[in-house]
């Protein structure tokens, strides 16, 4: 199924074994060589045993997906063999750790070349059995054809603190598991070739968690409140490691109603502020998201969507939320949705979404999912770049503006034509106001018996997004004007919808991909001129009921040529799935 | 210097006549005027109720936020801008009911805000039903049997929980509030004033003269020793309660001092721009 020149590689075992750290050193290591990477981690909601699985897609270009299919997987047990058997093919290596793995079982109809290493037996050798991720890592190695010292820097970076010997010992266990391959087995798996960054220091290797992080401080988001919750971690993580340095707070909320209203308080004392989740967050957000819309507060809240609902699937993928993100909490308001396809997307569009927050003085949410935001991969160096990221904060009034004001003249609602009024921040000499939650007059006095107020307040704030232009952001094109099928899809599913497009048309098919990166206000006009020369149209989406293809037909028509490509395992998408459905659906011979 | 005028609005408050927030108000006006407090450097916060319209009658910059959520908004705000002067304001069943937990947490980390509690032991706005500081056997619409529920023991809550100032006042003693206020507002981290203050047209039992009949006040007692906890506790326990006077106070970090990211400079005065080197050597991390 490979289209690029690619090398898959996974390591899997009980959860607590050391899975992530063979595979976080591998990667890191490979990414460091100027080699593209994607990984994606399969976890499960425990701590110690089930199944976990670290996967690798190495390739000479940026990646995105980490394929259908599996070149080398390193078993330290046999549930690993059964779990991950379906990406095996006749041409896979199957390293598995022998000492262990007496009475090895290899699932009918499975063709591999076997390996064996009694991996754990030689770190025992070597001192602890803890270390038996950095013999994998050597095994792993010889059989790609790294040298042995390839983990060396890595090694010293990471054991440094704990002392020289600790250092050693790690590195020899890596020479171990390297020299009884080369003798047994040699090199079986060549990789690509590597492309290494100019300064020869390898390619940023981040994930789309981290990558929104990094954009909500280059946009000067200097307070993150949050609830630890999987898989949106990982942003309070990357805020706490980098921002208190620049004197941005980052509390750990006791719920998620108190992060997203922290953050509301936050950003209406004048302070960029953001708040992370996943589902049942979003949920507990929601009168938030209300309270935000009809104060003119701003507020950035990140969903890394995971599978639903109620507790769901706290550790896998889904994008399942998008209707609540688009028609959530009660009463209207406006509000803005983002759907990022990339880890750069993660970083600039969060980014941008502080800029929209303030620009329209209303929420703005930035959905991702686990894929995506779990997932490092390799990025190109200056792909990520925080002096392109601009900073724009909207209709603030100058002390100046109302210090020329008499005392209580300055009207924080003012009804303009634009529905944006001038917002003062606390400390400004007559700027009083009081941010409410209750519908009220253009001074933020309650007025909620006024029908003429109540509509004036109403059609003030619905008007905002008018002057939203959804050209800049919202959907990005690939392909001819006419096709046979145009594939849609938002979020994480870009990539594997990117390869399949790909496929499609090395195979002659006229396709297209429009990928969808606003969902509200929805891109209307946009999406329905890509659409209208398309014969059949695919929705690709991480759902069971076709969220996105719904707000398609609701906003834009085409209900006959539409068809739902769904996934809903916790799963994310292979090419191959989304290529069947073509084929099932369309005869087209691929 | 601003006075006490100075923190009033046009807006006519439209509580009932005589209810107990109207001394509220003024002992709070009072207290920011003579602490020599500017209107734009202070921010009331307040949540939903009879309680919450107070932020409308007060002139600072205010929140009137959801019910139940003026401290987590207040904490928001505090965190942003340490600068400014925060006060939380809302109800019992705002703050105890629906709030319950967010007090517990802000106690917790001693946000250095006041909030002020006003505790009628009934759900006003809403037409009177029993609140979570109601007596246990207290009728109403939503208790016609008689309410089957121990009250909330709101001020026990935050002195057990390490609240840093813990005070009761009483609307009907507007002097003594006042001075509860000033040394809540100039105290250094979470300071909670639960102010009784009676609902004139749905508690008939909770009454200015029930509550003058019951209460204890520890400026009157001897000996009474507001850093010890078990003291505060004790009369607190003897008086089912009804005890008003700053009952515990105690010297402990503050919030905004000790957390990830804790600097002189408020966060909403910030450089939003990161130096060029420190860029590249953030991304440098990623690799």
């Amino acid at each position: 199924m490979n289209t690029l020149a690619t090398l898959t590689w996974k390591v899997g075992g009980a959860q607590g074994e050391g899975i992530d750290s063979t595979g976080d050193i591998f990667a890191t290591t490979l990414n460091r060589l100027g080699y593209y990477l994607f990984t994606y981690r399969h976890f499960m909601s425990l701590i110690k045993g089930g199944h976990t699985n670290y996967k690798v897609r190495v390739a000479e270009s940026p990646v995105r997906y980490h394929g259908d299919d599996l070149d080398i997987l390193v078993a330290f047990d046999q549930r690993t063999i059964d779990e991950n058997a379906h990406e095996l093919t006749e041409d896979s290596v199957l390293i598995y750790d022998s000492g262990k793995l007496k009475s090895l079982v290899i699932p009918d109809g499975i063709q591999v070349k076997l390996c064996p290493v009694p991996v754990t037996d030689m770190a025992k050798e070597l001192g602890s059995p803890i270390m038996k991720n950095m013999v994998a890592s050597g095994v792993s190695a010889a059989i790609v054809g790294l040298s042995a010292d390839a983990f060396d820097s890595l090694i010293e970076e990471r054991f440094g603190k704990k002392g020289d010997s600790v250092v050693e010992s790690n590195k020899a266990a890596v020479r171990a598991g390297f020299e009884f391959t080369m003798e047994r087995y040699g090199v079986l798996k060549q990789l690509p070739n590597p492309q290494p960054a100019d300064d020869g220091g390898g390619h940023l290797f981040i994930s789309g968690n981290e990558a929104v992080g990094l954009g909500a401080l280059a946009a000067g988001c200097r307070f993150l409140a949050a609830y630890p919750i999987t898989p949106a971690t990982e942003i309070m993580y990357t805020a706490l490691a980098h921002f208190p340095r620049y004197g941005g707070k980052v509390l750990q909320a006791e719920d998620e109603i108190a992060a997203c209203i922290m953050a509301i308080g936050a950003n209406y004392a004048g302070v960029r502020a953001m708040t992370s989740t996943s589902g049942p967050g979003i949920s507990l957000m929601q009168e938030a998201i209300g309270l935000a819309g009809i104060s003119e507060t701003p507020l950035v809240i990140v969903d890394v969507m995971r599978g639903g609902p109620g507790t769901g699937l706290p550790t896998k993928t889904e994008q399942s939320d998008l209707n609540e993100l688009v028609y959530g909490s009660h009463g209207e308001i406006p509000r803005i949705v983002l759907t990022p396809s990339t880890v750069e997307e993660c970083f600039y569009y969060t980014a941008e979404a502080f800029n929209l927050a303030e620009k329209y003085q209303c929420p703005v949410i930035v959905a991702t999912d686990l894929y995506l935001g779990m997932s490092k991969q390799s990025v190109p160096v200056g792909a990520i770049d925080f002096e392109k990221v601009t900073i724009d904060r909207g209709e603030l009034i100058s002390d100046e503006e109302l210090l020329a004001l008499a005392p209580g003249e300055y009207r924080r609602y003012a009804v303009t034509e634009s529905g944006i009024s001038k917002r003062s921040i606390p400390g400004q000499k007559n700027g009083r106001f009081v941010a409410m939650s209750n519908e009220h007059d253009e001074g933020a006095n309650e007025e909620i018996e006024d029908p003429e107020t109540r509509v004036q307040q109403m059609a003030k704030r619905m008007r905002k997004l008018n002057a939203f232009d959804p050209s800049v952001l919202s959907v990005e094109y690939d392909g001819p004007e006419t096709t046979k099928w145009t594939l849609v899809g938002f979020g994480s599913t870009r990539a594997q919808i990117g390869e399949a497009v790909k496929h499609l048309q090395d195979k002659g098919v006229k396709v297209g991909h429009l990928q969808i990166k606003v969902v509200k206000p929805f891109p209307d006009a946009l999406v329905k001129r890509y659409l209208s020369g398309a014969e059949r149209i695919l929705v690709v989406e991480n759902n069971a009921t076709g969220q996105l293809a719904e707000l398609i037909r609701a906003r834009v028509g085409f209900h006959d040529r539409i068809q739902s490509c769904l996934k809903f395992s916790g799963d994310p998408f292979t090419v191959e799935e989304i290529l069947a459905h073509c084929k099932l659906e369309q005869g087209v011979g691929l | 210097m601003a006075t006490m005028k100075d923190f009033r609005t046009k807006n006519k408050p439209t509580w009932c006549p005589g209810c107990g927030d109207f001394t509220v108000l003024a002992a709070l006006q009072k207290a920011v005027a003579e602490l020599g407090l500017e209107p734009e450097q202070v921010a009331l916060v307040s949540g939903i109720g009879c309680s919450g319209k107070i932020s409308q009658y007060f002139n600072s910059y205010g929140f009137h936020s959801l019910h139940g959520r003026s401290l987590p908004t207040a904490t928001g705000l505090k965190l942003a801008n340490q600068d400014l002067t925060v006060i939380a304001a809302g109800g019992d069943g705002d703050g105890y009911g629906i709030g319950m937990g967010h007090f517990v947490h802000t106690v917790r980390r001693n946000i250095d805000i006041t909030y002020i509690v006003m505790d009628n032991h009934i759900y006003g706005l809403t037409t009177g039903q029993t609140s979570p500081t109601s007596e246990r056997g207290f009728r109403s619409k939503t208790s016609p049997q008689g309410a089957a529920e121990e009250p909330v023991k709101a001020v026990e809550t935050a002195i057990v929980n390490g609240a840093s100032f813990v005070a009761q006042a009483f609307s009907g003693d507007v002097k003594q509030m006042t001075r509860i206020f000033k040394e809540a507002i100039s105290h250094k981290g979470f300071a909670l004033v639960n102010c009784f203050s009676p609902c004139v047209t749905f508690n008939k039992v909770n009454t200015y003269e029930w509550f003058k009949e019951q209460l204890v006040n520890v400026d009157e007692l001897e000996n009474y020793q507001p850093e010890d906890a078990d003291c505060a506790l004790r009369v607190l326990a003897e008086a089912n309660g009804t005890v008003t006077g700053i009952l515990y106070k105690q010297k402990r970090p503050v919030y905004h001092e000790v957390m990830s990211g804790a600097s002189d400079v408020a966060a909403a005065k910030l450089d939003l721009r990161l130096p060029k080197e420190e860029q590249q050597a953030l991304l440098q991390s990623f690799r």
